[in-house]
């Protein structure tokens, strides 16, 4: 009915798993029962000043103040409680089967992903978290510099990123999907501009796009994508991006060696293509201010559409 | 209705009539506020009120604008009318001017002007202090709002959270404008306590029991007591930050042994409390005008103040509920979900009460009454999303989006703004000569209610589809554009509504002499006809709604037929009473107007703002000229028994002043001491969580000063405090005591103070301990850095007690200026005490990490 409202790929009331969907029966039973106790409270009100007399005599008296205002809160809310901690004890409990296990960096404004494997780094992503419809997986949550907070409304509620600390959040997706999550706690300038995907995938595509990440960088052979990547290397970029699998060994910034096959850029901000690359690159400081990419204006046209080329190549 | 009724002859009245000649006129001139540029230094609660309440409305509308900027840049994506850098500064900005030099400033200024009024007292008890706290807001707050008109404005949120509001992370003076900017409200948010705490136990009607005060009293009582046990964390805490932005004391870094959860678990001890700071007066203020728009008394009085003080004591347990994202264990958030779920159970007895109340009686629909009933609407709504965010798992998909917004703007605007209005209306009559304008007022109402909820209504919706607050712009397509593009319209239906509203102010409202009367017939003292004095006499009161059930009262107050009609020792005074029964103790002489307050004011204000830019020299300075304005101003202050006592009338015999435990002052400082208290008890919390979070951290047993050290400190303060209560007993001896041995007792006590802190300091210091090294270096630091601003502080006192002894206005029955700085001076002692053994013993337990 009124579905168009509330779906959407950020939305916690559309839910693609069962963290997110105890969250949202919650909410809705909450919603309900709110609406309905809201009711009764302005009927009352109403009550009170319209009607006149003895016909409203029963309202002024002190009972009605005991048992609307204590006796039923008291018996409602212990209710509430009960059923929302338990809700809460199922989400932070610890996943029967052997969960994905990947942590995730804030840093301002992006985000750094490592895939793990025997509790140390397989491989390291940027911005882009793919995971298996259907299993568990077990977010280590750090940050590099100040607070973040990971949230993915539609998969579960959020976790803050602190210094001196690891969180660690599970959650499972049910249903294939992209879904969006966003920085949640102020970070600073570009704040508003710090998200991520999530995408849900069927098992084998999973692996498939795992084993894909895992590998080093694809070697261009075409002559204008092998310039590109020439100039990304003469032009310090490796400084600090990583592209496995040449001499670019930065970890200033995202790692880039599949940069190709990520649904967005500068962490959600911009989609992927050569246009929105060769204008970030360019002047990065004009999409989104305060970021840590200086501009590199140096680049001529064509020089710039080989290196977009390049980069867009790295899938 | 009852004026005209003749008075209960069965009661004797305390004075005759006729009054003399000429008494009326000398009570007039006393009161007379100063003419012409000296007006500014008027002390009076009532334009002091008036300037206050003024000023707090400048900064809502001010801040009012600030949102309107930013509603109008998020309603549409990509907006481009503000940059993300501005805008940052405008919702900053936005939150930290509401709640700190709107919300509480308003509620305060409020009980300044009402308090004294409802309770039949000429004024409150310290009228220089409640001028000082004005004054300092107002220029302290003008100054920091211009911070926004050169791009200097803090912009990491009103909470500020480290390591984001860290000298790394924050590196220009931004942050430092709140954290030194906020300090003068604290100042003021502090002063305005004592004055409330003191005004509402000593200075009511005679007969005015506990169980017959105005529930607004009790709501300002309780506002006094939270802000007393709450605003020390913040005062801690901006202290701690600022120390750790100017000087690197690393208290929130966690690779040195800090912690950013100790700025959130301090921000959030106060901050939770700080809302019910701004809700509780507001509750106060529904109790007294919906008895009188129902024209019936308020039904369960008892359960009210009872709801007002269980609110009070709960809100202190839930500010956990803040972090509940924090990652903190089950077991905290479970007990924290509880209490947040408690502490709704008053409010609602509360809501039910005024139902009941409305239901006895029958209500006309005038605008304050429809203001009322807004508030009902909107805050009942308010409240119930607070128990939705108050259960965790909701709470960790609601945090930090719009729904959390849209919560705290109908539990804020509905539970304070909207009786705000409803008390513009209401008590408006009883300040100025002509009152509001009813048909304009259903036009202000129906446009600030509709607005806001076409404003925040949809935002509950906005925030649960995905967007986060504090963004300056969003993403077209995830169906946040026409939720927005809403509430940007209802804000400005909003500003429709005030716009009216300042209209009909500016048109209607004319303070001086006189005023519109009892227009809405209510009960309650505030409406007995007053001027500068108050009340020609101040009247006994036998039950809670005075004017509707004691006939006659009105016209017996004003023809001086009740006590204290004069003014016997020619100065300002009114009636101290006590605590429970409220039965006349004394007279007390209060001070007039003086410049020393308003430049005391303006040079405190000066001293922060000179810090924050790095001026220290002329911030000292100016901190220097501020301490000298002070003790100027307290040099008129305890005058003595200047005047055989008075008779008030009635047969009763009062003394014009008093020492010890019954004395106004006493209490002053003991509340002051409560203060000062909680602030250490931080203070201790803090060095303790530091531990707990980074043990490594903690010294070994060989690394701390030989045990010597603290025991020699701790012998000096002992004989300090000693030679104080020496010198108390030598006071206490009366004509026959040596003055030569007084004085030079009393000064001894002063090097003795400064040698324990002189050693304590050295302990650490020989160690090679420095406080940027690591948190716990820094705790320890903090800790002996208190007691040195202590001893300053003492030091100061001392010297300006022996001041008054050697100039002869110090004895043993004019001795309060010695009890007061006797008080502090234990108290500092203790704390040195305390501070010894907790650094010294401590880490001799726990081991080293």
């Amino acid at each position: 009915m009124w579905t168009w409202m509330v779906s959407g790929p950020q939305s916690a009331l559309d839910p693609g798993g069962p963290h997110a969907s105890s969250i949202a029966t919650l909410s809705w039973i909450m919603f309900a029962g709110g609406g309905v106790i809201f009711l009764i409270v302005m009927l009352l009100l109403g009550w009170a000043l319209v009607v006149p007399g003895r016909r409203s005599a029963w309202l002024s008296n002190i009972y009605v103040v005991v048992v609307g205002g204590i006796a039923f809160p008291i018996v409602t809310l212990s209710a509430l409680l009960i059923y929302g901690l338990s809700i809460a004890r199922t989400i932070t409990a610890m996943p029967g089967e052997a969960p994905l296990e990947i942590s995730v960096v804030g840093e301002q404004f992006w985000w750094r992903v490592h895939y793990l494997e025997n509790g140390k780094p397989a491989f390291e992503t940027a911005n882009d978290i793919h995971i298996p419809v259907g299993q568990p997986v077990r977010l280590s949550l750090t940050t590099a510099d100040v607070i973040h907070s990971f949230w993915v409304p539609s998969l579960a509620g959020k976790l803050d990123m602190i210094p001196g600390q690891t969180n660690v959040l599970t959650l499972k997706p049910d249903r294939l999907g992209v879904y969006r999550g966003q920085c949640a706690e102020f970070c600073g300038g570009a704040h508003a501009l710090m998200a991520f995907d999530v995408v849900a995938l069927a098992q084998d595509q999973f692996d498939a796009w795992r084993n894909g990440q895992s590998r080093a960088a694809r070697e261009p052979t075409d002559p204008f994508l092998r310039r590109g990547k020439k100039l990304f290397l003469a032009a310090g970029c490796g400084s600090c991006h990583t592209v496995r699998g040449t001499s670019a060994d930065g970890t200033i910034g995202p790692d880039l060696t599949h940069v190709g096959s990520r649904r967005s850029i500068a962490a959600g901000t911009l989609p992927n293509n050569r246009g929105t690359l060769g204008g970030w690159i360019s002047g990065s400081q004009h999409l989104k201010p305060g970021n840590k990419m200086p501009p590199f204006d140096m680049l001529s046209g064509q020089d710039l559409l080989a290196v977009t080329s390049y980069l867009e190549s790295l899938k | 209705m009852t004026d005209k009724m003749q008075h209960d002859p069965a009661m004797p009245l305390p004075n005759g009539s006729p009054r003399p000649e000429g008494e009326f006129e000398r009570l007039k001139a006393t009161w007379e506020p100063p003419r012409g540029i000296s007006f500014v230094t008027v002390v009076n609660n009532t334009y002091v009120g008036l300037f206050y309440i003024g000023t707090a409305f400048l900064f809502f509308v001010l801040a009012g604008i600030l949102a309107m900027i930013m509603r109008t840049q998020l309603a549409a994506p990509q907006g481009t009318l503000v940059s993300q850098e501005t805008y940052n500064q405008l919702f900053t900005m936005h939150g930290t001017v509401m709640m700190f030099l709107f919300a509480v400033p308003a509620v305060e200024a409020l009980g300044v002007y009402l308090l004294p009024n409802m309770q039949a007292a000429r004024d409150l008890p310290f009228p220089r202090l409640s001028a000082y706290a004005f004054w300092a807001y107002f220029f302290g707050g003008l100054a920091f709002f211009c911070t926004i008109f050169v791009g200097l404005a803090p912009d990491a949120g009103w909470f500020i959270y480290p390591p984001l509001s860290s000298s790394e992370y924050s590196p220009g003076i931004n942050i430092d404008f709140w954290l030194l900017g906020i300090g003068f409200i604290e100042i003021s948010a502090i002063a305005g306590a004592i004055e409330i705490i003191v005004g509402v136990l000593k200075t009511r009607a005679p007969g005015m029991s506990l169980d017959k005060m105005p529930v607004y009293s009790w709501a300002m009582l309780v506002f006094a007591g939270l802000i007393v046990f709450a605003f020390p964390a913040i005062i801690l805490g901006t202290a701690l930050l600022e120390l750790e932005r100017a000087f690197g004391w690393p208290f929130f870094i966690a690779e040195k042994g800090g912690s950013p959860l100790l700025w959130q678990h301090l921000f959030w001890f106060f901050g939770h409390p700080e809302v019910y700071i701004i809700f509780l007066p507001a509750a106060g203020m529904v109790s007294m005008i919906v008895p009188t728009i129902a024209q019936a008394p308020l039904v369960a009085y008892r359960l009210v103040v009872l709801a007002i003080i269980a609110t009070g004591f709960i809100s202190f347990g839930v500010w956990v509920h803040h972090m509940f994202t924090t990652g903190i264990p089950q077991l905290s958030l479970s007990f924290f979900s509880a209490a947040s779920m408690a502490v709704s159970v008053p409010s609602g007895i509360q809501v039910f009460a005024w139902i009941a109340t409305m239901a006895s009686g029958r209500v006309r629909l005038t605008t304050p009454a429809l203001f009322i009933i807004g508030f009902l609407f909107i805050f009942t709504l308010g409240g119930l999303t607070g128990v939705m965010v108050g259960m965790v798992p909701f709470d960790w998909q609601a945090h930090d989006t719009y729904f959390i917004v849209a919560h705290f703007h109908y539990v804020l605007i509905g539970g304070m703004v909207f009786p705000l209005f409803a008390a513009f209306y209401y008590w408006i009559p009883q300040a100025s000569r002509t009152r509001l304008s009813e048909r304009v007022g259903r036009w202000v109402f129906g446009l600030m209610f509709a607005g806001v909820n076409i404003t925040f209504f949809p935002m509950h919706i906005t925030g649960l589809i995905g967007m986060p607050r504090r963004v300056y712009t969003y993403p077209a397509g995830f169906g946040w554009d026409a939720l927005n593009f809403v509430s940007t319209l209802g804000a400005f239906i909003i500003a429709a509504g005030v716009a009216l509203f300042i209209f009909d102010l500016l048109r209607r409202f004319r303070a001086g002499e006189g005023n519109a009367g009892n227009v809405w017939g209510g009960g309650t003292l505030e409406w007995l006809p007053s001027g500068n004095y108050a009340n020609r006499s101040i009247p006994r009161v036998t039950t809670r709604y005075p004017l509707w059930e004691q006939p006659g009262l009105a016209d017996d107050v004003a023809a001086g037929r009740f006590y204290l009609p004069d003014n016997p020792t020619g100065g300002r005074e009114t009636i101290v009473t006590s605590p429970l029964h409220a039965e006349p103790q004394y007279v007390v002489q209060m001070p007039g107007p003086s410049w020393a307050t308003l430049l005391a004011a303006f040079f405190t204000a000066a001293f922060f703002l000179l810090l924050t830019v790095k001026l220290v020299t002329p911030a000292l300075a100016c901190g220097v000229i501020a301490v000298a304005m002070v003790l100027w101003w307290l040099w008129d202050t305890d005058p003595g028994p200047t005047h055989p006592p008075v008779d008030i009338g009635g047969g009763i015999r009062l003394p014009v002043y008093a020492t010890g435990p019954v004395s106004h002052a006493w209490w002053a400082m003991v509340v002051l001491m409560l203060v000062g208290g909680t602030l250490f008890a931080c203070l201790l919390f803090s060095y303790v969580f530091l531990w707990v979070t980074n043990p490594s951290f903690w010294p070994a047993a060989d690394a701390l000063p030989p045990i010597g050290w603290p025991v020699l400190a701790a012998a000096f303060y002992a004989a300090s405090s000693i030679a104080i209560a020496t010198a108390s007993r030598l006071l206490g001896r009366g004509p026959g005591r040596s003055v030569a041995a007084f004085n030079l007792v009393l000064f001894a006590a002063m090097p003795l103070l400064i040698a324990a802190f002189t050693t304590d300091l050295w302990a650490h210091w020989q160690t090679g301990l420095r406080a940027p090294k690591s948190g716990y270096a820094a705790a320890v630091y903090m800790i002996v850095g208190l007691q040195g601003f202590y001893t300053g502080v003492l030091s100061i006192m001392l010297a300006y007690t022996l001041a008054r002894s050697l100039t002869g206005r110090l004895n043993a029955v004019r001795r309060s200026t010695f009890d007061n700085t006797m008080l502090l001076w234990h108290f500092g002692v203790a704390q040195g005490l305390a501070g010894l053994a907790i650094v010294t013993l401590f880490p001799r337990l726990v081991g080293s990490g």
